[in-house]
């Protein structure tokens, strides 16, 4: 029933990027270069974490497992630091995102691995490593633009958090309208996506699956869960981020803190 | 209940400004006078702990370090020479204690509350901050240079108001840069250069 493309139908497809090129370079659009940087790069990269999958799903070994997914986890925390156009100062630039990002995805995954699917073991990495990496990404995307919009917030609009401290004011009300700003902006790609799928555009993973040979209603069901997870997992990530995002712009004298941003 | 000594500085010292030995009595309003830059906004900041700071600070002889932050803040009021909004509209900013008395004392009584904040002229701006401030019924008042942005006959109602409070015992240390103002009011100079006070009272 499943079809497997070999590797020739695979290079075949690439025929399109090369199409691409040439309609950029007879317009002067100039994205030939970066777009084939970028496809060699997931050409690579997608080859070697096939190789490494193989390695651990056939060796079951839990340290293996873990391993990998700690390893996921820095480069994700390192990608939401990355992403901020005014990060903390010190251990906070890295800490607060990634740790806020694994705890999310932690515990939905754990969640999901233990009451939902029930493989044997739990953390059987043909279900954990995969679940993790969903989860991961969509955490990282949504804490990385929330953490973002935050510091943001608070930088463009210090003004009026002081007017509003002045006036005796806590520093939990001064930030809401910040908070829930960052909220929202760390919230949008997971509710558009919630909102888009299955009218505008069939997810990846439900897709990816109905090729492979399933039954589409199982795929339905499968994407249906995996969503709600991702939700859950950066609503999570997401809100403990901004929490600790306002501790650190703040102190307990209720004052801003923006000497606590590198830079400034 | 503590004597009214006024507002105390013990000492005080930012990142700006460091100072020492500065008592502001009730009814014995203080003109803070200085450059551009000399650090009197710093001054007030520290004072109500908007900025980071150390030192000791004592209003009617409580020192501000056995109270939390927002209760300072309610009990010393500081309003910037530029006021800020957290709001978009006037009525955003109307929750604190009636300020209707002050608003209208201070022609501003025509302005609805859904008028958005940045359609106010600056003076109109200025005024609100004022009014809003008074309405508040601080103990001690910080002001900086709360009538630059406004023509002359706004200014005199701003010194009407002022004038029954200092009257009542207010402790007032306001920065200006206009010396008639400060004569009118009656208040004592304090020199501020380099974030540092000469001179005290």
């Amino acid at each position: 029933m499943t079809i497997d493309p070999g590797n020739g139908a695979v290079m075949l497809a690439a025929i399109f990027l090369i199409l691409n090129a040439g309609l950029s370079l007879a317009l002067q659009l100039g994205f030939v270069r970066s777009m084939f940087v970028a496809a060699l790069r997931m050409t690579v990269q997608l080859a070697l974490v096939g190789l490494v999958l193989e390695v651990v799903l056939t060796s079951a070994s839990a340290w293996l497992t873990f391993g990998v997914m700690g390893f996921m986890a820095a480069v994700a925390g390192y990608e939401i630091m990355a992403r901020q156009e005014r990060r903390f100062a010190g251990l906070w630039g890295y800490g607060l995102g990634a740790t806020t990002m694994l705890l999310g995805s932690a515990i939905v995954t754990v969640f999901a691995l233990t009451i939902q699917i029930g493989p044997d073991p739990w953390y059987a990495p043909r279900y954990a490593i995969p679940l993790f990496g969903m989860m991961l990404g969509n955490a990282m995307t949504g804490v990385a633009l929330g953490l973002n919009a935050l510091t943001g917030e608070v930088t463009a609009r210090r003004r009026g958090i002081e007017a509003h401290l002045l006036t005796g004011a806590t520093r939990w009300q001064a930030m809401t309208p910040a908070m829930r700003r960052a909220a929202t902006a760390g919230m949008v790609p997971v509710i558009n996506a919630m909102t888009a799928t299955g009218v505008v555009s069939l997810p990846g993973m439900m897709t990816g699956q109905i090729l492979a040979g399933a039954d589409p209603t199982q795929a339905v069901r499968y994407q249906l869960m995996v969503m709600f997870l991702i939700a859950g997992a950066t609503g999570l990530g997401l809100i403990v981020a901004v929490m600790g995002g306002v501790i650190r712009l703040t102190d307990n004298r209720h004052r801003i803190r923006l000497d606590r941003l590198r830079g400034s | 209940m503590a004597q009214k000594n006024g507002l105390e500085i013990r000492h005080l010292t930012s990142a700006i400004i460091d100072v020492a030995d500065i008592a502001v009595r009730p009814g014995v309003p203080v003109a803070l006078v200085g450059r551009s830059g000399s650090g009197k906004s710093s001054l007030m900041r520290a004072i109500v702990d908007l900025d980071r700071n150390e030192g000791e600070v004592l209003l009617h002889g409580v020192s501000r370090s056995g109270m939390s932050a927002p209760l300072w803040r309610r009990t010393v009021v500081y309003i910037p020479a530029e006021p800020g909004w957290w709001g978009e509209r006037v009525g955003d900013h109307l929750a604190g204690p009636d300020s209707t008395e002050t608003r209208a004392a201070l022609g501003l009584d025509h302005i609805p509350p859904d008028q958005p904040i940045d359609r106010l002229s600056t003076g109109e701006r200025q005024r609100l901050a004022l009014a809003l401030g008074f309405a508040r019924q601080p103990e001690a008042l910080l002001l900086d240079e709360p009538t630059a942005a406004l023509d002359e006959t706004s200014r005199d109602l701003v010194e009407a108001l002022l004038d029954p409070m200092i009257a009542a015992g207010l402790v007032l240390m306001m920065a200006t840069h206009d010396p008639e103002q400060a004569r009118r009011l009656g208040l004592q100079k304090l020199e501020i250069t380099g974030g540092r006070i000469r001179g005290t009272p």
